[in-house]
């Protein structure tokens, strides 16, 4: 089973790298960009018969650090 | 006093504070690697140094905080043993949830390796006896990933429980409150971005560093 996560920088959590991505996309002349956040996106293969629980505990315990970043997961 | 050093693969600084340790202290420290499951006994110091564990994959320290010795370093912290994390090391205790927040991307994006003023806001911990309250010292940065975030509930804790031990003077790398350095509730495990290792005798320019090393063997018992 092919899963996505997506790792998210919480709202509200300042993203420097989004800063610098939103300026140099001014710098190349694209207008009407309001904000830019970077995030992570793992791609994992795991045994089908692999759980929603330990999928989870894999994005709590370390895929993500929840004091910063949100998870999505996405089946393929 | 007996101190460990724990060695993770793409730690850079665990010979500086070998070198500070067995100055301080007289006796060699240990080093630990990363692998091993357990602690050698009777030591009264476990130091976690600067570098980049596991090449900062994932997120600074991430890796290293799920290291099997780790989970004896927090057994072991959780007990009352001084722990004390350096740079990667501070990166690698927030990862292991021995310190409250995360250490993030500094504001300007840039490395910054330069020597920074800090304010002990703490003098009466295991880790800053040697210094006074609100004295001025000079100790080096040098960390890509040292803007210390946490919410605001948990950073006014921090504040009114006196666990911020020391905070930037000046304008470093964009941290919540300027804070360089917390302590865990018990007060026997500090984070810090700041080398004190780096800064222990004149020929380093100073030796602001060596104090905190010589309050922990104070502390802690020779």
């Amino acid at each position: 089973m092919k899963l996505r996560i997506f790792v998210t920088l919480k709202p509200g959590v300042l993203d420097p790298q989004g800063k610098a991505i939103h300026k140099a996309l001014d710098g190349l002349g694209f207008a009407g960009v309001n904000d830019v956040r970077q995030g992570k996106l793992i791609e994992l293969d795991v045994a089908d018969t692999t759980d929603d629980a330990s999928i989870d505990e894999m994005c709590r315990k370390l895929l993500a650090n929840t004091v910063i970043e949100n998870y999505r997961i996405e089946r393929a | 006093m007996k101190t460990a050093v724990i060695v993770f693969p793409g730690s850079n600084c665990d010979r500086d504070i070998a070198v500070a340790l067995e100055s301080v202290t007289g006796r060699k420290p240990e080093m630990v690697w990363h692998g091993d499951s357990t602690l050698p006994d009777g030591v009264g110091l476990v130091a976690l140094p600067g570098g980049f564990s596991y090449g900062d994959y994932l997120r600074s320290g991430a890796i290293g905080a799920r290291s099997p010795i780790m989970r004896a370093v927090v057994e072991a912290a959780d007990k009352g043993l001084p722990v004390l994390g350096i740079c990667n090391g501070f990166q690698v205790l927030t990862e292991a949830g021995l310190l409250p927040g995360a250490l993030m991307r500094n504001e300007g994006l840039n490395f910054v390796c330069r020597e920074v003023a800090l304010t002990v806001e703490n003098a009466q911990t295991a880790f800053t006896s040697r210094y006074a309250q609100g004295e001025t010292i000079t100790i080096p940065v040098a960390h890509h990933d040292g803007n210390y975030f946490s919410d605001a509930e948990t950073l006014d804790r921090l504040e009114g429980e006196g666990r911020v031990a020391f905070r930037y003077a000046g304008a470093v790398n964009g941290s919540a409150r300027g804070i360089a350095g917390v302590l865990n509730a018990g007060g026997n495990v500090l984070g810090m971005m700041p080398h004190p290792e780096r800064r222990i005798e004149a020929a380093h320019g100073g030796d602001d560093g060596r104090r905190l090393f010589e309050g922990l063997l104070e502390t802690v018992g020779a």
